[in-house]
């Protein structure tokens, strides 16, 4: 796999699983009692007059700071038939400005130390740095002029599209699990743009252009509609005049409203296979429309992640218990929700059998499983259980210095506030195993969703 | 939504093993000084490590940090998957995932009960050369976390329950293994490089061999080899050393005080050039290569490691990624990796474009491998690497895990607690003439040998792919 931005508190395997499925909150809540105001990262913030809002998340470790620029836009808000163009410009960021030329840039950061990269998703596109801390004015200065004085031509940008293209079969095409995922995604929303590939449709990369990313770009690239997150070794007082200095002298531009198409009501669960000969390990998914923080239905988005963690929150959860240990049919068997998406989420299981074993046999064991969350519901027993095991991770997840910083950017990009984090562990202490039978009906809508599988097929004659 | 792009990437080829461990941390700079001091060299010092030796004699370094309630242990014993029986290939790797499915009292689902229940993270892995222990947990539960791993280490049950599932999951993970064009590319490239010998054999065995691994042969490999003469241990948190030590003879002090002989050896991997091509039906090729490289050990290996970072290991700057990606497009990643085993030394890399442009690509790499090996890194480029790789060091102390890590790292390659201090001076100290002289030792173009998967155009095939084992 390439290297996906994707950061995991310091965990390992066991409590990683909960931290990764979340890429959000999960595992993050309060230590002991839950106290009245708990902090888990306890950061600064401040805005500065052209709108920009800065997050300062203080770690002591080492005299290094990560510092990150989040843009309230990403792949679910491009222009119809333009996908991969938010993916495009991102890459293309990287390709200079009035000020700097192709690369300088990422030469001037490997000359300071430094190291970067970039991510984008369906909410948010990020640029990052992380370097010594006197050195981030330098990053600085130059994050705040690519905000503004991108320059791009065709010379540059077209040997890049091949670049996107190249990653794209790296990632989807080569790939049998790839292409299932994208069509189980394009499925499940009917008409929601989280129906379309983050990195796009290799026709309509294809049609992308200067233009189309400039395009991007001017529209959404501006200082009032990102966030500006440092952490590690400085504070808000350090930091407050170098964001004036360089990222005040920004102006603020008229940014539009994020308007997306919603999803219709669903009538029938949809079922898809993907038979491929580079498959020898069958897996099946089934994946609901979810609520998340910031969609209708989002009082039960703590209740989901309770849910998530009973079923399917590593060896003891639920879903292993029962499929893996005691009827030995699956060597496998998860669930992952994460609930801050912009608009909906999703909530999924995900199970492969034991070589050999039956894949229908397994189907109907999971399915089982979920009927018997929807009949019996959960206890308090276990949703105190799973509070107990999700709060040390707001300890764990102060350790690391890019973890604060992430789920901060996160949340200010998808409609969530900086207090919203900090009363994670409160509103997660208070779910009641009424509210999380309550969510999974909600959830577990068998119109609301979709069967994937992913099966071997008969080899074709090259082989190896 | 979790689908996130990144613009450099990097292929999974390269073999996750423990990097090197190093640490230094720069000296705090008072204020933010101007932008734009480019090479300002920064005056450091080194974190504290200290050496704890408990009553027993065991032996941890440990690097103490009170900021946050949280202790981690890495623990690393010499001796890896290479010394597994022939014909009991993924012993090691079994082993690693079967001493957490119980132990003493403790049966499977009563052992991760109790990790799961107080947020304690055990694991353990098996490496080609070493098999290696994490801990990590909060300070409020050290007492469960250090029993529940003296218990993995000393009183392993493998039950039947657990070494069934495990050794099915295990197989399943083989059944995936065996499509991945990925891990087909890097298991035959490990065969190639080693036809004769232990490096060649698959870490996780075969379908034939891990069925074939006994509940008591598993117990004799934890009786010989988990030894305190081949263990060392480095520790990060919110712990004092004086209790440290006491927790050291608690956890370990029931180990042997010495390990059955193991030897593996010492081995030059079998590349004279030459390429395997892999037919599969996929639009886009991957690419693995590489020959004999240079030894952790070996005077040379700071200017090997300098060199490769301007040829192939910088992210953004490196020749490979100019040539390939930046300019042509060619590639989404490209890259070279210098991989020193304990017994065998490699120069690696990878690069996957679509099929018709891997001839280009090969083409391409060929060639700065050569102006490599014949011309060696510029002045500028030199210089701008060990600005990189002095400046970049502090970068590394971003988790506790990954601290103690490096600890247990450095005293694996006998690095000395004062590595931290030097190792930017190993870096300064490459000169042109080094760095000129190194890269003619390393870079051999008529050796590199090529793994490729896919249905790649105007590349001819030399030899045919080796069996792998299913």
């Amino acid at each position: 796999m390439p290297r996906l931005f994707r950061f995991v508190p310091a965990a390992r395997r066991g409590l990683a699983a909960g931290l990764l499925a979340a890429l959000t909150l999960a595992g993050l809540a309060s230590v002991g009692p839950v106290p009245a105001q708990a902090q888990v990262f306890d950061p600064e913030t401040f805005t500065l007059d052209n709108g920009l809002q800065v997050v300062v998340v203080t770690n002591r470790r080492a005299p290094i700071v990560t510092h990150m620029i989040w843009y309230k836009a990403g792949a679910a808000d491009e222009a119809a038939g333009e996908s991969g163009n938010a993916h495009f410009l991102e890459h293309l960021m990287f390709k200079g400005t009035d000020k700097l030329g192709p690369g300088e840039f990422s030469n001037i950061i490997a000359l300071n130390g430094g190291r970067e990269n970039a991510f984008t998703s369906y909410d948010y596109t990020g640029y990052y740095q992380t370097v010594a801390r006197d050195r981030l004015e330098i990053v600085m200065q130059h994050e705040a002029d690519r905000m503004t004085n991108l320059r791009l031509t065709d010379e540059l940008a077209l040997p890049e599209r091949e670049v996107i293209l190249e990653e794209r079969r790296s990632r989807v095409d080569n790939n049998p699990g790839g292409k299932l995922r994208e069509m189980i995604q394009a499925t499940l929303f009917l008409n929601h743009p989280y129906r379309i590939p983050v990195i796009g449709w290799e026709h309509e990369i294809n049609a992308l252009s200067t233009e189309t990313a400039l395009a991007f770009y001017r529209r959404w690239y501006a200082p009032n509609n990102a966030v500006l997150i440092v952490g590690g070794d400085i504070t808000a007082a350090e930091l407050r005049p170098l964001a004036e200095k360089y990222y005040g002298a920004v102006p603020a531009r008229a940014v539009p409203e994020r308007k997306r198409a919603t999803e219709p009501p669903q009538h029938a669960p949809r079922r898809l296979t993907l038979k491929s000969p580079q498959v020898s390990q069958p897996g099946i998914s089934i994946s609901y429309l979810a609520p998340s923080y910031n969609s209708a239905g989002n009082e039960h988005a703590y209740a989901l992640q309770i849910l998530d963690e009973i079923l399917g929150g590593g060896t003891t959860s639920r879903l292993y218990r029962t499929l893996v240990v005691e009827q030995a049919i699956a060597a496998s068997a998860s669930s992952g929700y994460s609930a801050t998406a912009y608009d909906l989420g999703t909530f999924g299981f995900h199970a492969s059998p034991r070589p050999g074993g039956d894949i229908a046999e397994l189907e109907a064991a999971l399915r089982a499983e979920i009927a018997r969350t929807l009949e019996d519901g959960v206890t308090e027993a276990e949703v105190a259980t799973a509070q107990r095991r999700l709060r040390a991770g707001a300890i764990f997840a102060r350790d690391s210095l890019g973890t604060g910083p992430n789920i901060f950017g996160r949340a200010l990009t998808t409609g969530r506030s900086v207090a919203d984090v900090e009363a994670w562990p409160e509103r997660i202490g208070a779910v009641t195993a009424e509210q999380v039978n309550a969510a999974a009906r909600e959830v577990f809508q068998d119109n609301r969703s979709v069967t994937g599988l992913l099966l071997p097929a008969p080899s074709a004659p090259s082989g190896e | 939504m979790t689908t996130d792009m990144t613009p450099l990437g990097s292929i999974d080829m390269k073999p996750r093993s423990r990097v090197l461990a190093v640490i230094l941390i720069l000296a705090l700079i008072p204020a933010l000084i101007p932008a734009l001091i480019l090479t300002a060299a920064v005056p450091a010092r080194a974190i504290e490590v200290q050496r704890v030796i408990s009553p027993g004699g065991i032996e941890a370094w440990l690097v103490e940090d009170h900021s946050n309630p949280i202790i981690t242990l890495d623990l690393v014993f010499r001796g890896g998957a290479a010394l597994d029986p022939a014909g009991k290939e993924g012993l090691a790797n079994l082993v690693s995932a079967l001493i957490d499915e119980g132990a003493g009292e403790l049966d499977s689902q009563a052992f991760q009960g109790r990790l799961a229940e107080l947020s304690i993270s055990l694991s353990f892995s098996a490496g080609r050369d070493t098999f290696s222990g994490e801990m990590m947990t909060l300070t409020e539960n050290r007492e469960v976390a250090f029993e529940l791993l003296r218990l993995a280490l000393t009183e392993a049950r493998f039950d039947e329950e657990p070494v069934t599932r495990i050794g099915s999951q295990i197989l399943a993970g083989l059944a995936r293994d065996s499509q991945n064009p990925r891990s087909i590319v890097g298991r035959t490239m490990s065969k190639v490089l080693f036809p004769e010998h232990a490096y060649g054999r698959p870490v996780s065995g075969t379908t034939a061999t891990v069925p074939a691994i006994t509940a008591a042969e598993m117990r004799r490999f934890v009786a010989e080899r988990f030894a305190r003469d081949v263990m060392v241990i480095g520790v990060v948190g919110d712990i004092a050393a004086e209790e440290l030590a006491r927790r050291l003879d608690q956890t370990f002090l029931g180990l042997p005080a010495a390990a059955a002989p193991m030897e593996v050896a010492e081995t030059t991997p079998v590349a004279q050039g030459g390429v395997v091509v892999i037919e599969r039906d996929m639009p886009q090729s991957i690419v693995a290569f590489g020959h004999a490289g240079i030894a952790r050990d070996d005077p040379d290996y700071y200017a090997a490691y300098v060199v490769n970072y301007i040829l192939g290991g910088g992210g953004f700057t490196s020749r490979l990624y100019a040539e390939v990606r930046e300019k042509r497009g060619l590639a989404y990643s490209v890259y070279s990796y210098l991989n020193p085993l304990q017994s065998a030394a490699l120069v690696m890399g990878g690069v996957a474009t679509q099929n018709e442009r891997v001839a280009e690509s090969l083409e391409l790499i060929r060639a700065e491998w050569r102006r490599m090996a014949e011309a060696g890194p510029s002045e500028t480029e030199l210089r701008n690497a060990k600005t990189y790789l002095t400046g970049s060091f502090p970068l590394r102390f971003t988790s506790s895990a990954r601290i103690s890590g490096m600890l247990a790292g450095m005293q694996l390659h006998d690095l000395g607690i004062d590595y931290l201090e030097r190792r930017n001076g190993f870096i300064e100290a490459v000169t042109l003439e080094d760095a000129r002289r190194v890269a003619a030792r390393l870079y051999d173009p008529d050796k590199l040998t090529v793994v490729v998967i896919g249905r790649p155009d105007g590349i001819t095939a030399t030899r045919p792919a080796p069996p792998l084992d299913g």
